[in-house]
């Protein structure tokens, strides 16, 4: 990569026994300036699309993953799952990489007969995860979305612009935000948060 | 700069996060239509100064197309609505009637 700031990369978490290694877009980089910024590394991700209102579709997707619809915009948690509301027929469920064969093969029984779609799309983007109080102005420096405290808060999914790309972001704590984007861009993705986290670079408007 | 509600989300979207798309509610004329109708179906575009209703997509957020009615000349946004609709809803052209007594009003 050709970033100006030195970004470390250490080697993704041993491999599962028996299927190799899967390989994130930039192989757990990191970075750390006015916040730590982290590539989280494989992840594994199934996106949802089916309609919300129709009661096989929620009980599938509560059986599957233990939790119920999220509200427009939210995005709920247990116990490693992760499911975030992306359009009003579309959901991105977030799992540990290793379960995603077993959970997509309980969706999809559970969807049969269903018009709904459950694919695997964990190799489909790169997550990264900003931790530091100033998380949110490093994301707001990048985005036109109103990330005033008061405005956004944990519990809210939001997918936007970062400056030229399509990501979604949402805060995993006071001080954590966890984004994601697609793989294609997450070099350009990293540019642009290194640059926006740059030491010096502090607004202090909040 | 113009800040449109996605009515499916419910985000204040800034300019920049949508894509436009051009006239609202035009009505489709395809094949069987005379030459004329099917003319101004593919060229012929209201450009007014003033109330216009305009499709829009929140394409860096849920993706989905949805309707607005704004001024072109103030930039004064009306209201936007979701696009399965064949004509603005009526309690929006009540609302524009009021701000601006002097529109014709839809169509």
């Amino acid at each position: 990569m050709s970033e100006p700031v030195s970004i470390s990369a250490s080697a993704p978490a041993a491999a599962q026994a028996s299927a190799p290694a899967p390989v994130s877009a930039l192989n757990g980089a990191s970075f750390e300036g006015m916040v730590k910024i982290r590539e989280a590394g494989a992840c594994g991700m199934i996106t949802l699309r089916g309609n919300f209102a129709s009661e096989a579709f929620v009980s599938a997707v509560k059986s599957a993953s233990g939790l119920d619809l999220p509200g427009i915009r939210q995005v709920v948690r247990a116990d490693g799952m992760t499911l975030g509301w992306m359009s009003p027929d579309e959901l991105m469920l977030m799992l540990p990489y290793a379960e995603v064969p077993g959970v997509l093969a309980r969706l999809n029984a559970a969807l049969a007969g269903e018009h709904a779609l459950a694919v695997d799309v964990s190799d489909a983007r790169a997550v990264f995860v900003l931790t530091g109080t100033r998380a949110r102005e490093v994301l707001a420096k990048l985005s036109p979305a109103d990330l005033a405290p008061g405005h956004f808060a944990e519990g809210e999914l939001r997918r936007t612009r970062l400056a030229q790309v399509p990501a979604a972001f949402w805060m995993t704590g006071e001080a954590e935000v966890t984004l994601f984007c697609f793989r294609s861009v997450a070099g350009y993705v990293m540019g642009l948060l290194t640059t926006a986290a740059a030491p010096g670079g502090e607004v202090g408007a909040w | 700069m113009l800040i449109l509600e996605c009515p499916y989300c419910g985000v204040k979207a800034e300019e920049s996060e949508l894509a436009a798309g051009g006239e609202a509610h035009l009505k489709r004329f395809g094949a069987g239509s005379t030459d004329e109708d099917f003319e101004g179906y593919l060229f012929a575009r209201k450009n007014p100064k003033g109330v216009h209703f305009e499709r829009w997509r929140h394409a860096y957020g849920c993706g989905k197309w949805f309707l607005a009615a704004r001024c072109t000349a103030t930039l004064e946004v009306f209201g936007t609505y979701p696009a399965q609709t064949a004509e603005p809803p009526a309690d929006l052209v009540a609302k524009i009637k009021q701000k601006r007594p002097e529109w014709e009003g839809y169509k």
